[in-house]
């Protein structure tokens, strides 16, 4: 495969739709030609070396690397933390902009600045501020002790910390939209008589499920591949509080196929994300205001 | 208060309070009040070695050019997804989420295959004298991968709503295509790029799972702050340490905030005057 063959390709894929003049169109060939050698770089070639590492050493190691007992129970438990905090933060976006959208209130802009705030904090920050308050010596630790609960070290720390990470997904697509949407068809409902579940239920939701489904999707997505904050809470015990990432951790100090094996899974995770995050972009593009 | 029309007021604001106060406020309060105890002379104590220096220093320093770096391919990517039409486009636009989507820890682990003395780049490179795995190099590279989607999101719908009746004006006038890009457009674009810059920054100073792996966490070397505050807390249980470190990221973290916010003020002025 020469040179001649590739420009020949790269000009083949730039130069589909209008041309309008030679030195524009040249320009046009070299940005993209940029821009796609960016994107090959940058994403796609890690990208591809998961995949080529994960099968290095064939189907059979790789079946056997993601199916032992530590690396089923690390998906087992990944599972169970986004389980507990996907619900959990479905419902926070749902109150938040209901909160913020259909009511004014001292400190409303304050509120809203703290929901958006875990996506600027370092998750290893946001892990060490749960140790802080639930750790052993932490504000609430011997009260939590005396009742005989472990959060730090357990899956509780678990999941708060992904609930930490992960607060502001459905927060943030509902509230621009519901923002957008006014309050005018609830309050309609209220004069004819329903009750404010029935409004929920049967006014709100309906309007804002394409929304609600993308910042799940996404805060899903985040939830089971966070790495540095659930690293800090977790205290890495193989089988018991190692979840995907943190397991893909272990392994890397061991077993490089393996690491790259179990990668794999998450990877695989991610572009399914992508895929629907797409689909409902094409599909529901108009539930979205914003990017 | 304004009008009360509608019900669910103490539930909504109720339930949003209690999982913002468990997860978000009250460690926030635990982290500044630790802080505090240490006092202005303890916590100078804490960051003032020569270790935590180092950290802070690359940290900041390599999260500052990486969004730099972010800045320019991020503006070539949206520039060409927006205004160019090509096989694969959509494909490419969807691609750019992937650091957004993938989890940190698989990034940072995919970059050191790659850029390893045996991968498959960092032996192509290696004959050159560049080495990029357990270097600051490599810093610097996961820090752009992990900041690039943030520049090229915040730009693609301000080059979308961009009307190119600007450009064309300065075209009849007979502006040349570098005028015509730093003269009329970078102008323009100014506040919008100064966001996608602070978000990369925001997120490349806190990162920890991509660069770790890359980094090699060499002392003094290519250590940064985030994996310090795992150390601290992981194996010396210092909390005192990690927390001293934590009010440093955290007031970098709210300084972003603010910027940011001050900076969306400054573009929508900017858009109404204009």
């Amino acid at each position: 495969m020469g040179g001649d063959t590739l420009m020949a390709a790269i000009s083949a894929i730039v130069s589909i739709g209008v041309r309008p003049s030679w030195s524009a169109s040249v320009v046009r060939v070299v940005l993209v030609s940029a821009a796609l050698m960016v994107l090959a770089w940058l994403l796609v070639l890690p990208l591809a070396a998961i995949f080529a590492e994960a099968f290095r050493q064939g189907w059979s190691f790789y079946l056997d690397a993601i199916s032992q007992p530590d690396s089923m129970a690390a998906v087992r438990l990944t599972l169970t933390v986004a389980a507990i905090a996907v619900p959990l933060n479905l419902v926070f976006g749902l109150a938040a902009a209901w909160a913020m959208t259909h009511f004014t209130f001292p400190g409303k802009s304050l509120l809203g600045a703290l929901i958006d705030l875990p996506f600027s904090v370092s998750p290893v920050v946001a892990g060490m501020m749960l140790i802080l308050v639930y750790g052993k010596d932490g504000w609430l630790g011997s009260w939590f002790e005396a009742h005989d609960v472990q959060v730090i070290f357990a899956l509780p720390g678990l999941v708060l910390a992904t609930v930490f990470v992960t607060l502001p997904f459905v927060a943030r697509e509902l509230i621009p939209l519901m923002q957008a949407q006014g309050s005018e068809q609830e309050e309609a409902a209220l004069t004819l008589g329903a009750s404010g579940w029935r409004i929920f239920f049967h006014v709100t939701l309906p309007r804002v499920r394409w929304a609600l489904l993308y910042g799940v999707l996404l805060c899903n997505a985040r939830a089971m591949g966070e790495f540095g904050a659930v690293y800090v809470v977790s205290g890495h015990l193989p089988g018991l509080t190692n979840t995907l990432p943190l397991q893909v951790d272990q392994l890397y100090q061991e077993n490089f196929s393996a690491a790259f094996a179990v990668a794999s899974l998450l990877a695989l995770l991610t572009l399914l994300t992508l895929g629907l995050k797409r689909l409902l972009e094409w599909r529901h593009g108009e539930a979205r205001n914003g990017h | 208060m304004a009008r009360q029309v509608l019900p669910g007021f103490r539930l909504s604001t109720g339930y949003t309070l209690a999982v913002l106060g468990g997860s978000v406020l009250l460690p926030l309060a635990a982290l500044l009040w630790t802080a505090c105890e240490l006092g202005p002379a303890g916590w100078w104590a804490q960051i003032a070695t020569r270790r935590v220096l180092a950290s802070l220093r690359l940290s900041f320093g390599a999260a500052m050019l990486a969004a730099t770096i972010d800045v320019v391919l991020g503006l070539l990517v949206a520039w060409v997804l927006v205004r160019y039409r090509f096989a694969f486009r959509r494909l490419c636009d969807a691609l750019v989420d992937l650091p957004f989507a993938l989890p940190t820890a698989v990034a940072g682990i995919a970059l050191t295959a790659l850029y390893a003395p045996h991968g498959w780049l960092g032996s192509r490179l290696a004959p050159f004298g560049i080495d990029v795995a357990y270097t600051r190099l490599g810093v610097l590279l996961a820090m752009v991968f992990v900041g690039l989607p943030f520049v090229v999101r915040t730009l693609q719908p301000v080059l979308e709503s961009m009307e190119s009746d600007l450009e064309e004006a300065a075209y009849t006038l007979g502006a040349s295509p570098s005028q015509r890009f730093f003269r009329v457009l970078l102008p323009l674009l100014a506040p919008t790029l100064l966001t996608g810059y602070a978000l990369a920054l925001a997120r490349a100073i806190g990162e920890y799972g991509s660069v770790v792996f890359i980094s090699g966490n060499r002392l003094f070397k290519t250590e940064i702050a985030p994996y310090l505050i795992v150390q601290k807390v992981d194996s010396q249980y210092d909390y005192r340490g990690a927390a001293a470190l934590g009010a440093v990221m955290l007031a970098a973290s709210l300084l972003l905030l603010v910027a940011m916010a001050w900076l969306q003020r400054w573009t929508r002025r900017w858009a109404v005057t204009r």
